[in-house]
C-alpha cells in the first residue's frame, strides 16, 4: 500500500520533468541499445555459420592440406597447401572398404574436393561461378537430390570424362528459355586455367534447387568429376579437401582418428594435413565471433556504468533542488524511509524505462542493421532479460547515495533551504 | 478541560557553533483543549524554537513534553513522524505546498503517510472535505501557481487539518499575506477554533495576535507574560468594517470630478 503510493509519486515526479528524465536515461538506453543491437547481430552470425557448416552434410569429417594447429583457424581457401594428394582420398577409400569387409563400415561415404572459380560460355550467355571436383558420392554426403538427369558416376571420375552437373542458378542465367530437364545434353564451355578457348562439357544432370544460406546462393555451382577438374580445369595435382562420411554421429571419433592415423602414416609421420570434424569447424568460425561479442558487451557494459552515474548525477541534482519538498513530506510524517523508497524508486524507474527502451531500439535497431547489411538477425531474449536486469541494478546502485542523502536530511534545515 | 499540551521545565540548548547558545531556558505551559494560542516574541526570543519543539521537529535538550498525554520528549524520528502525522497539523509561513501538483492532492499528501491504511477513495473524500471547510472545493484541481496567497494558505489549513489533528500549529501563517487576506486567513483559523479545535500559532504581529483567545509573549527563552485576549478581534466584524472603508472610498473618487 504504502509502497504503490510512494511508485505512485516517483512516477508523477518522474512525469513533470519528462525531457529531464528522458535524457537522464539516455544512457542507459544507448547502452542497451548497443548490447541488444550486437547480440542480435553476432547471434544471426553464428547461426548462419552454424547452418552452412551444418549444410555441408552430417557427421562429416574434414581433411584440410597444411598443418592448422590446435584449435586453429580453417583455411577453406585454395592456394594453400598442396600436400594432399587424389592418392590420399584413393588411400582412404581403399582403406575403408578392405575395413567394411571386415565388421568395420564406419564411412558412409568419401569424396575428394577441388573447387575453383571459372566463366562458363553456353548459349551466347556467359557467368561467372564456382566449379567443383568432386566424386559420384558427393551428392550422398550433401543429401542433395538430382532434379533431372544423373549424377555423373564412377567411370567418369577414372576416365577424366567432360560431364557436368549444374545448379539451379546456372541454367537461370545460362538457358534462361529452357526447361531444366530439356537443359540435359546440353553442352557448356568451361574456362579454366590455360587452355585457350574453355573446355566443352556435357550437362548430365540438374541440381534440386536449394536456395540461400543468408546471402550465399548454394545453387550457383558447377559439378565435375575431380579427375575432370584437376586436369582440365585447374590443371594441378593437390586436392582442396577430403570429404569423409561417418556413418552415424558416435563413428565420427573413430573416423577422426581412423583417417588422421592413415594419412600420418602416408605422409611418413609428417602431419602436413589438418582433420577437422562439424563441431571443430563451427567452433573454429564462431569463435572470433564470440570473442567479437564479448569485447562488445564489455564497451556495452561500459556505457550502462557511464548510465548509471549520469542517473546518479541527476538524482543528487534533484534532492537539492526538492530539498524543500523532502522538507514538506518529512514534517508532515514521512518516515526518512518513505523519501529514501521514493528517490530508490524513481533511480531504479529511470533506468529500467531506459533499459526497455534501449531493447525496443535494439530489437527495431538490428532488424533494420540487419536488413540494411544483409546480415541475419537473431535478437536473443535472455540478452534482453540481463539487459533490462542489469539496468535496474545500475539504478539501484547509484540510485541508493542520493536518496540516501535525502532520507537523512534534517526536517527543519529542508523546510527552511531556499 | 484537559491540557492537550503539557511542557515542564523546556530547555533547548544549540552547540553547534563555538559558543552554547541556548534558547530556550525552562518554560513551562500548558494548552487546553480548544485554545486559541498565540506565541510572540522578537526575533531571538526563541518563539521558533520552542514551535519546532511543539511541533514535534525537534527534541527538548532537556524537560518534558506532554502531546496528547504521550511523553514525546524521548521518541525517536520515526515515532516523532507519526505522531507529527496524527496528532499535528502544520501551517507555514510560506505556505510549502508540492508545486505542480492539485491542491486536492496537497490536501491529501499527510494521508499518504499516515498509520492507519486509507483506501484513495476515503482520502480523496476526506481531503475534498477539508477543502469544503476552508472554501476551496471549487479549487481542488488548481496547482498552487494557480492560486492566490490567501488561498494557498487555505489549501495548506486544509493539509493540516486532514488527519483531524489534536493542535493545529501555525507558524506565522499571515506573514506572506496583505492585511486582508491575513485577517480572512484568520477568519478561518477562528471559525475552526469554533469548531474546537486547537490552535497555536507564532506571529511577531500585534494586531493578528489580537485574533487569538491567548498570548504569550517570550523574551530571551522564557515567557515573560501569559494573558487572556478580552476583547478580542472577530474576523467577520473586521472584514466588515473593511468593507465600509473600501465602498467609502470607492464613493469618495466616484464624487471628486472625474478631472
Amino acid at each position: 500500500m504504502r509502497f504503490l503510493i510512494t511508485l505512485r509519486m516517483a512516477l508523477r515526479a518522474l512525469r513533470r520533468n519528462t525531457m529531464r528524465s528522458i535524457l537522464t536515461a539516455l544512457g542507459i538506453i544507448i547502452g542497451v541499445f548497443a548490447v541488444i543491437t550486437l547480440v542480435s547481430l553476432g547471434n544471426g552470425a553464428k547461426t548462419q555459420v552454424q547452418a552452412a557448416i551444418a549444410s555441408l552434410g552430417d557427421n562429416l569429417v574434414l581433411v584440410f592440406p597444411g598443418n592448422q594447429g590446435q584449435g586453429g583457424g580453417v583455411r577453406s581457401g585454395f592456394g594453400g597447401a598442396t600436400t594432399l594428394l587424389p592418392t590420399d582420398a584413393e588411400a582412404i577409400v581403399s582403406s575403408f572398404q578392405r575395413a567394411a569387409s571386415g565388421a568395420d563400415n564406419s564411412v558412409a561415404a568419401i569424396s575428394p574436393y577441388v573447387s575453383a572459380r571459372g566463366q562458363v560460355l553456353a548459349n551466347g550467355l556467359n557467368w561467372g561461378t564456382q566449379i567443383y571436383g568432386v566424386s559420384p558420392d558427393f551428392p550422398v554426403i550433401r543429401s542433395w537430390r538430382v532434379a533431372n538427369g544423373v549424377f555423373f558416376e564412377d567411370p567418369d571420375v577414372s576416365g577424366a570424362t567432360k560431364v557436368a552437373v549444374v545448379g539451379k542458378t546456372i541454367i537461370d542465367n545460362l538457358f534462361p528459355d529452357l526447361d531444366p530437364a530439356n537443359v540435359v545434353g546440353q553442352s557448356i564451355r568451361i574456362f579454366g586455367q590455360g587452355v585457350a578457348g574453355g573446355t566443352p562439357f556435357k550437362i548430365v544432370g540438374v541440381m534440386a534447387s536449394k536456395g540461400f544460406i543468408g546471402n550465399q546462393d548454394q545453387d550457383d555451382v558447377i559439378y565435375i568429376p575431380y579427375t575432370s577438374h584437376m586436369k582440365r580445369i585447374s590443371r594441378r595435382t593437390f586436392l582442396s579437401q577430403i570429404y569423409v562420411q561417418a556413418k552415424d554421429e558416435d563413428s565420427v571419433v573413430k573416423v577422426k582418428a581412423d583417417v588422421t592415423d592413415l594419412l600420418t602414416q602416408r605422409h611418413n609421420g609428417n602431419v602436413d594435413f589438418t582433420v577437422q570434424d562439424q563441431a571443430d569447424i563451427t567452433a573454429a568460425r564462431t569463435a572470433s565471433t564470440t570473442a567479437m561479442i564479448y569485447l562488445l558487451g564489455a564497451i556495452a557494459g561500459v556505457s550502462l556504468l557511464v548510465g548509471g552515474i549520469g542517473i546518479m548525477n541527476i538524482m543528487l541534482v534533484s534532492v537539492t533542488e526538492r530539498t524543500r519538498e523532502i522538507g514538506i513530506r518529512l514534517a508532515l510524517g514521512a518516515h526518512g524511509s518513505d523519501v529514501l523508497t521514493q528517490f530508490l524508486i524513481e533511480a531504479i524507474v529511470l533506468s529500467s524505462l531506459g533499459g526497455l527502451m534501449g531493447v525496443a531500439l535494439g530489437i527495431g535497431g538490428s532488424i533494420a542493421l540487419g536488413g540494411y547489411m544483409n546480415m541475419p538477425v537473431e535478437p536473443s531474449v535472455p540478452a534482453m532479460i540481463g539487459a533490462v536486469g542489469f539496468s535496474a541494478a545500475v539504478g539501484v546502485f547509484f540510485g541508493y547515495y542520493p536518496a540516501r542523502k535525502a532520507a537523512q536530511l534534517d526536517p527543519i534545515e529542508a523546510l527552511r533551504y531556499e | 478541560m484537559a491540557a492537550v499540551v503539557t511542557i515542564e521545565e523546556l530547555h533547548k540548548i544549540y552547540d553547534s557553533g563555538d559558543v552554547p547558545v541556548h534558547a530556550v531556558r525552562g518554560v513551562s505551559l500548558d494548552i487546553h483543549r480548544g485554545e486559541f494560542v498565540a506565541l510572540m516574541g522578537a526575533s531571538g526570543s526563541g518563539k521558533s524554537t520552542l514551535m519546532n519543539m511543539l511541533g514535534c521537529l525537534d527534541r527538548p535538550t532537556r524537560g518534558r513534553y506532554l502531546l496528547d498525554g504521550t511523553d514525546v520528549s524521548q521518541l525517536d524520528k520515526n515515532e516523532l513522524a507519526d505522531i507529527r502525522n496524527q496528532k499535528l497539523g502544520f501551517v507555514f509561513q510560506g505556505f510549502n505546498l508540492l508545486s505542480r501538483t492539485t491542491a486536492l492532492e496537497n490536501v491529501e499528501l499527510p494521508c499518504l503517510y499516515g498509520v492507519r491504511r486509507m483506501s484513495s477513495k476515503k482520502m480523496r473524500e476526506r481531503a475534498m472535505y477539508c477543502l469544503e471547510i476552508v472554501g476551496l472545493a471549487n479549487r481542488a484541481d488548481h496547482m498552487p501557481n494557480q492560486l492566490s496567497g490567501g488561498q494557498q494558505q487555505r489549501v495548506a489549513i486544509a493539509r493540516a487539518l486532514v488527519n483531524e489533528p489534536q493542535v493545529l500549529l501555525a507558524d506565522e501563517p499571515t506573514g506572506n499575506l496583505d492585511s486582508k487576506t491575513s485577517i480572512e486567513v484568520m477568519g478561518v483559523f477562528q471559525k475552526l477554533n469554533e469548531q474546537g479545535i486547537t490552535i497555536v500559532m507564532v506571529t511577531h504581529e500585534l494586531d493578528v495576535a489580537r485574533y487569538c483567545k491567548r498570548n504569550l509573549i517570550l523574551r530571551d527563552g522564557v515567557v515573560v507574560r501569559d494573558e487572556l485576549i478580552k476583547d478580542r478581534s472577530i474576523a467577520d466584524t473586521e472584514l466588515g468594517k473593511l468593507r465600509d472603508a473600501e465602498t467609502a472610498a470607492k464613493l469618495l473618487a466616484a464624487g471628486s470630478p472625474a478631472r
